[in-house]
C-alpha cells in the first residue's frame, strides 16, 4: 500500500504545480489583456484618458455578453452560428412590434424573447435530435434567420431598416434599463457595460458553482459518459442554445433602444467574433474546457484592439492581422493544455 | 446467507440469434465471480441482464432472495448493483471530484441559490479514495491526468460511495498494460475484502484467477460450468477457455507484453 502512496505522491506533486498555472483558462486571455493594454496605453494617447476607456468599453461591452453565452455553449460541446444574426432579429421583432403593431416596447421585447428562446430551443432540439453537428443545423438556422429579415423588412417597410422607436410607449423607461449612460466623474459610461459585467459574473458563477454547470462541461467533455451517470445531455444542451438566443436578445434589446433604428442585416458575420472571443478566452473548440470569465476578457482585448489601432491614428485594416495572431496564439495554448489533461498513461 | 445476486437457467434471444442459454451462477458478499469467455461468448449479454440494460428471455435471477426483472439500468442502481463500464464513464477534462460526483451532485441551499457544496464533493471524493488507497494530494487534477488504473479506481470508488453492494466491472483490465492491470486487481480484491459482491468480466484467466472466488465459463452462449476456486486450477482454466490452443494464450501474453 505504502508503495501505491509514494508513486502516487510523486507524480502529483510536479504535475499540481504547473497545472495550477495551466489549469485556469482565462489565464491565458488575462496576460493578452495586460500586454494589449500596456501596449496601447503606450502608442495611442487617448487610449487611457476617461473618454478613451469609455469608447473602448462600450464596444467590448456588446461583444462580450454574446462571447460569454458562446463560451458556455462551446463548453458544452456546440457552435451557433446564428447567434449574430439573431441579434438583428431580436432588435427587427421589437422595432416592428413596437412601431408597427403599435405595442408597448416592454411588451415587444417580451414577444421578442420568447421568439429568441423559440429559435434557440428548435436549434438546440435539432441538435440532440439529429445528433447533425450544430455547425452545420446553426448555419441553416442563420441562412433561415438572415432572409427572414431581409424578406420581411421589406415587405412591412418597402426598406431594410425598421426606425420610429423614439415615438413608442414605453421607450423611456425601457431605454434607461437597456441603453442609457451613468456618469463617472465627467465621462459618460454605457449601460451595457454594466450588463456585460453582470452577465459574465453569473456565467461565471452557474459554470463553476453550480449543478448546471457541472453538466455544461461533462455534457461538452464527453457527452456518452454524462449520460451514463444520469446527466440529462438533450435538456443542458437545449437550454445552452437558448441561453445564447436570450443573450442575443439582450444586445439586440440594447442596440435597437440605443440607435432606435434596426437594419435587416444587423449582426451577420459577427457569429465568428463571438467564437473568436471565446477561443481568446480560453475555450476548447471541442467542448469540455472553458472559462465566462475569460470570454468576457477575449471580449475586452477585441475592444481594446479595435479602439487603440483607431486612436493610434493607424489603418484599421492592421486589426484584422492582429485578430488573427492572437486567435492562433489563443489556439496553441488550449490545445497545449488539451494534450496534458487528455494523455492517457498506461 | 442469502446470495446478492443469483441467476438460474437464464437465456436471452435477440430474434433468432441465441446469445445465452441456461446460465447459472451467484454472487455472494465478500466474494469475486468472475465470468471467463473469448469474444462473443455471452459476456456483455449476461452482464447487460444484471445490469439492467437488456432483459432475460428465460431462467431466474434473484437479487438479495427476491425474484427481480430490470426495466432499466436505474433500477438495477436502486438495487444496488452499479456497473463500472470499459469506457469509465468519465470525462476527462473534468477533475477527480467533479467526475465523482457528476450526475448527483452534492448542493447547499435552494432554488435558484442552489450551489455545488465544493468543501463536502473534494473531501468526500478524497477520503472515498484513500479508502480504496489511491492518496489523491490534488482531487482538483483533472481524471485525463490520471493513469488508466486510477481511473478505474475512481469509478469503482464512486459506485461503493453511491451505495453499490455489487460492482459489475466489465473487462476492466482489457485497455491496460501488466502494471496497471495488477494495480486494478488490487482494487478489486479490495473492494471484495470490503464485503462487496463483485462480478469480474474478462477473456484473461491470468487476471481473474488471483482475485477470483468463482468461475463461469462461458463459449458460444453456454456454460461451461460454474467453478469454485477449489475445483479448477489456473491450467485448467486456461486450457477450458482456449479449447487447448496454447498458442492462443501465448499470443495473448505476447500483446500484454508488447502493450
Amino acid at each position: 500500500m505504502t508503495t501505491v502512496e509514494s508513486t502516487v505522491d510523486e507524480r502529483v506533486a510536479p504535475n499540481s504545480l504547473t497545472n495550477r498555472l495551466i489549469v485556469r483558462p482565462e489565464i491565458g486571455a488575462l496576460i493578452g489583456a495586460l500586454v494589449v493594454f500596456v501596449f496601447f496605453s503606450i502608442f495611442a494617447d487617448k487610449f487611457l484618458t476617461m473618454g478613451g476607456v469609455a469608447t473602448w468599453l462600450d464596444d467590448s461591452a456588446t461583444l462580450g455578453i454574446m462571447a460569454v453565452a458562446v463560451a458556455l455553449l462551446m463548453i458544452g460541446g456546440e457552435f451557433d452560428l446564428s447567434a449574430g444574426v439573431m441579434t438583428g432579429s431580436t432588435a427587427l421583432v421589437t422595432a416592428m412590434l413596437a412601431t408597427k403593431a403599435g405595442m408597448n416596447v416592454w411588451l415587444a421585447m417580451l414577444l421578442s424573447l420568447v421568439f429568441a428562446l423559440g429559435v434557440g430551443a428548435l436549434n438546440g432540439w435539432l441538435v440532440v435530435r439529429t445528433g447533425l453537428p450544430s455547425f452545420i443545423v446553426t448555419l441553416g438556422t442563420f441562412l433561415a434567420l438572415q432572409g427572414l429579415n431581409l424578406g420581411i423588412t421589406r415587405l412591412v417597410t418597402n426598406s431594410v431598416q425598421v426606425s420610429g422607436m423614439r415615438r413608442t410607449g414605453g421607450y423611456e423607461s425601457s431605454g434607461f434599463v437597456f441603453a442609457s449612460t451613468f456618469n463617472i466623474g465627467d465621462t459618460a459610461f454605457r449601460i451595457s457595460i454594466i450588463w456585460w459585467i453582470g452577465f459574465a459574473a453569473l456565467a461565471a458563477w452557474i459554470l463553476v458553482r453550480t449543478k448546471f454547470g457541472n453538466w455544461i462541461f461533462a455534457v461538452g467533455g464527453s457527452a456518452p459518459s454524462a449520460r451514463a451517470v444520469g446527466v440529462p445531455v438533450a435538456r443542458t444542451k437545449i437550454l445552452l442554445f437558448m441561453t445564447t438566443a436570450a443573450a442575443a436578445w439582450l444586445v439586440g434589446s440594447i442596440n435597437i433602444l440605443r440607435y432606435t433604428t434596426a437594419q435587416a442585416n444587423e449582426g451577420i458575420g459577427l457569429e465568428f467574433q463571438y467564437i473568436i472571443a471565446a477561443v481568446i478566452g480560453g475555450c476548447l473548440l471541442t467542448g469540455g474546457f472553458g472559462s465566462a470569465v475569460g470570454a468576457a476578457i477575449g471580449a475586452l482585448i477585441f475592444g481594446m484592439a479595435r479602439q487603440g489601432i483607431v486612436f493610434a491614428n493607424w489603418n484599421s485594416d492592421w486589426f484584422m492581422l492582429f485578430l488573427g495572431i492572437m486567435l492562433l496564439a489563443a489556439v496553441l495554448v488550449n490545445n497545449t493544455f488539451r494534450r496534458r489533461a487528455e494523455r492517457v498513461r498506461r | 446467507m442469502t446470495a446478492l445476486i443469483e441467476v438460474t437457467d437464464v437465456g436471452k434471444s435477440y430474434g433468432s440469434v441465441i446469445a445465452l442459454r441456461d446460465v447459472s451462477t451467484v454472487v455472494n458478499a465478500g466474494e469475486v465471480t468472475c465470468v471467463l469467455g473469448d469474444n462473443g461468448a455471452g459476456k456483455s449479454t449476461l452482464i447487460k441482464i444484471l445490469s439492467g440494460v437488456h432483459q432475460h428471455d428465460s431462467g431466474q435471477f434473484f437479487v438479495d432472495g427476491k425474484l427481480v426483472k430490470f426495466g432499466s439500468p436505474r433500477e438495477a442502481l436502486d438495487a444496488g448493483i452499479a456497473t463500472v463500464h470499459q469506457d469509465l464513464a468519465v470525462v476527462p477534462l473534468m477533475s477527480v471530484w467533479r467526475n465523482f460526483f457528476l450526475g448527483s451532485e452534492p448542493t447547499l441551499g435552494f432554488g435558484p441559490l442552489q450551489r455545488l457544496d465544493r468543501r463536502r464533493g473534494r473531501q468526500i471524493a478524497k477520503e472515498s479514495l484513500a479508502d480504496m488507497g489511491i492518496d489523491l494530494r490534488d482531487v482538483e487534477q483533472p481524471v485525463g491526468t490520471l493513469s488508466g488504473g486510477e481511473r478505474q479506481c475512481v469509478a469503482i470508488a464512486r459506485a461503493i460511495y453511491f451505495g453499490a453492494k455489487v460492482i459489475i466491472l466489465d473487462e476492466p483490465t482489457a485497455a491496460l498494460g501488466v502494471k496497471q492491470s495488477g494495480v486494478v486487481l488490487r482494487y478489486v480484491a479490495q473492494a471484495r475484502d470490503r464485503g462487496l459482491g463483485v462480478v469480474l468480466i474478462t477473456h484473461n484467466p491470468r487476471h481473474a484467477y488471483p482475485v477470483g472466488t468463482r468461475f463461469l465459463l462461458l463459449k458460444r452462449g453456454m456454460s461451461l460450468g460454474s467453478f469454485e476456486k477449489s475445483e479448477i486450477s489456473i491450467e485448467e482454466l486456461t486450457r477450458q477457455m482456449a479449447g487447448g490452443a496454447e498458442l492462443e494464450a501465448l499470443e495473448h501474453e505476447l500483446r500484454e507484453v508488447t502493450n
